[in-house]
């Protein structure tokens, strides 16, 4: 596959983004697209014992390491690259203060074919979540606290490892 | 001169987000220099705990083995909750 054809764009920005737009904008910058995977990932509202206050109240801060996580980011879409023929690629990762319901992250992947796009979507968020320099805090009336990383986005990665079952031969 | 971030709940810890600091005798590598660090004592202790820290040279995850020459990017974390 010639991974040089591909168009990657990459954003860490703190203003919202427009998914319609997004889309159509990925549907000119590929060359023959038969299909376009979009994920995008929302700011929860927290339940439970460290969320007795109201929801009003609560908020997601997100801080980042400028320059390392565009080239963490750009690496991650690069080794997608390597796996899947790809058309074009895009991420967005908002940085900020966030409230439940707000759009967070914005991956969408185009290739001649849906199960390209669809695993290479995944794959990218998985990794994502591990891989780029990116901090959680949550807020919640007076207190605060940073989100912890869970166990289960690193297990998430281990089923990448089953090269065989994903890559799509070319 | 080495150039230190120190990021999320790591900066907090600490009440530092950066320094610059000369590769301190002894320091060769990015584990040297957070054992160096963590014998300011309190909370840079932290630091030597490698679940909670990671260390990024130049702006890429290293293992505490890499070495240090003296000029690097060096950054302390804790690990990563993007997406």
């Amino acid at each position: 596959m010639n991974t040089n054809a591909t168009v990657i764009d990459i954003t860490i920005q703190a203003q919202d983004f427009d998914l319609a737009a997004e889309y159509e904008a990925m549907r000119h910058l590929s060359a023959n697209p038969g299909a376009i995977a979009i994920f995008s990932g929302l700011v929860r509202e927290i339940h439970g014992e460290n969320a007795d206050n109201h929801s009003t109240d609560q908020s997601l801060t997100l801080e980042h390491y400028p320059g390392m996580t565009e080239a963490a980011l750009q690496n991650i879409v690069e080794q997608a690259l390597q796996r899947w023929p790809l058309e074009a690629c895009r991420v967005i990762h908002r940085v900020g203060k966030l409230l439940p319901g707000d759009q967070i992250v914005l991956v969408a992947c185009s290739s001649a074919h849906r199960g390209a796009a669809f695993a290479a979507t995944e794959f990218i968020m998985d990794y994502l979540k591990t891989s780029a320099p990116f901090w959680k805090k949550q807020v919640a009336g007076d207190s605060s606290e940073w989100v912890e990383s869970r166990e289960s986005d690193y297990t998430a990665l281990d089923r990448w490892s089953e090269k065989d079952r994903w890559a799509t031969k070319t | 001169m080495l150039t230190i971030h120190y990021f999320a709940s790591v900066r907090e810890a600490l009440g530092l987000a950066g320094e610059t600091l000369e590769l301190p005798e002894g320091v060769s590598t990015a584990g040297e220099l957070a054992d160096y660090l963590a014998k300011r004592g309190d909370a840079w202790s932290l630091l030597t705990d490698q679940r909670q820290v990671l260390i990024a040279v130049n702006q890429s995850v290293a293992d505490r083995n890499v070495p240090l020459g003296g000029q690097e990017e060096v950054a302390f974390f804790p690990p990563m909750t993007g997406g």
